[in-house]
């Protein structure tokens, strides 16, 4: 089975480098992996670091959105015949060692998208973020009716027929209750499982305002009346 | 007589119908757009230079006042045509994230200039 790591990346020069170096070289029936870097208009040398560290780095010369790049990624996935894709953020906050856990279903055909994440067991979070998660939860279940317990995680596999079925069009946050809304659609087999998250300094201050959420909102609210 | 406010108005709304006939020349407007446009600077014509009708329209309506018929209707009709802007601006945006996704896929790695300063950042992760 063929492996593509699909990491979107927005001006991560200082960690992407790292990031990309602890990612699995091998795994258990898996016969090649390849990383795709989606460089999504970064300003800084994310670009560079990410080929130094050996990565296929495809480049948005603007800045699109994490759901824009991460579509990018699967694309590339499409192109290059993957068997599996798994997305896995460029700030440092998973844990390669989840990736296993993620393709185990997959491998075993009893999943089609597996959502790692970060609430199902018990780990220490901040406050606000915790609240926030929560709240992406329910709207993603009042709008979707999707019941996910981290309908925002970044750290997620999907089997080929997953990337062929789902067509996602949010650009940014919204994409992550969107292709939970496609596996549903299409009747995908949905699987969660417990992964860790690292949260340190670094990926606060870099990571989604929590501001930003009500603009999510309301693009998402506004896409149901078109 | 014309009061001052129908005056300016008058002249107004002439400027504002040949605008609409102007870039119905140069294309930009298509044939529907511009009959729309024109036939809303039409009524609003009449509404200044007949504001006796605005009254009947009210009347009809069940509205105290002509004014206040005008008001209501304008600002449905412009709620109406911001929304049509803000899904025209979304399919735009989208439009623009599949050309750059198509370069990207295209040229992989090849570093090329930054066509659009993007100074807005957009939320790339949590």
């Amino acid at each position: 089975m063929k492996l593509v790591i699909v990491v979107p990346a927005f001006n991560e020069s200082s960690v992407i480098y790292k990031v990309l170096s602890l990612l699995p070289k091998s795994l258990n029936r898996i016969s090649t992996i390849e990383t795709v870097v989606v460089d999504d208009g970064s300003s800084d040398k994310t670009s560079q670091e990410a080929k130094k560290a050996g990565a296929k780095v495809l480049r948005h010369i603007s800045n699109r959105g994490v759901g824009a790049a991460t579509k990018t990624g699967i694309e590339y996935a499409k192109i290059k015949e993957a068997d599996v894709v798994v997305t896995f953020d460029a700030d440092g906050q998973h844990d390669p060692e989840d990736i296993p856990k993620l393709l185990k279903p997959i491998i075993s055909r009893t999943a089609d998208v597996v959502i790692g994440s970060r609430f199902k067991k018990k780990q220490k979070m901040p406050l606000d973020r915790f609240f926030l998660n929560w709240f992406a939860n329910l709207i993603t279940f009042i709008l979707f009716g999707v019941v996910s317990t981290d309908s925002q995680s970044g750290l997620r596999a999907f089997s080929k027929k997953a990337i062929n079925l789902i067509n996602f069009s949010g650009e940014r946050m919204d994409f992550s209750s969107e292709i939970l809304l496609e596996a549903k659609k299409h009747k995908l087999k949905t699987h969660e499982v417990p992964i860790k998250a690292i949260y340190t300094s670094y990926s606060r201050a870099k990571g989604q305002k929590n501001i930003n959420s009500i603009s999510i909102l309301v693009r998402f609210i506004i896409k149901f009346l078109r | 007589m014309l009061t001052t406010i129908q005056i300016v108005l008058l002249i107004f709304v002439i400027f504002a119908i040949s605008r609409v006939i102007l870039r119905l020349k140069e294309k930009v407007l298509s044939t529907q757009m511009a009959f729309f446009w024109v036939l809303i600077w039409l009524a609003a014509l009449v509404g200044i230079l007949l504001p006796k009708t605005t009254t009947k329209i009210a009347s009809f309506f069940g509205v105290g006042r002509g004014v206040d018929v005008i008001v209501y209707i304008s600002l449905a009709l412009l709620f109406y045509l911001v929304f049509r802007i803000y899904v025209m601006i979304e399919d735009l945006r989208h439009e623009i994230t599949n050309l750059i996704r198509e370069l990207a896929l295209q040229n992989p790695s090849q570093k090329t200039p930054r066509l659009l300063s993007s100074s807005r950042r957009r939320g790339s992760k949590k």
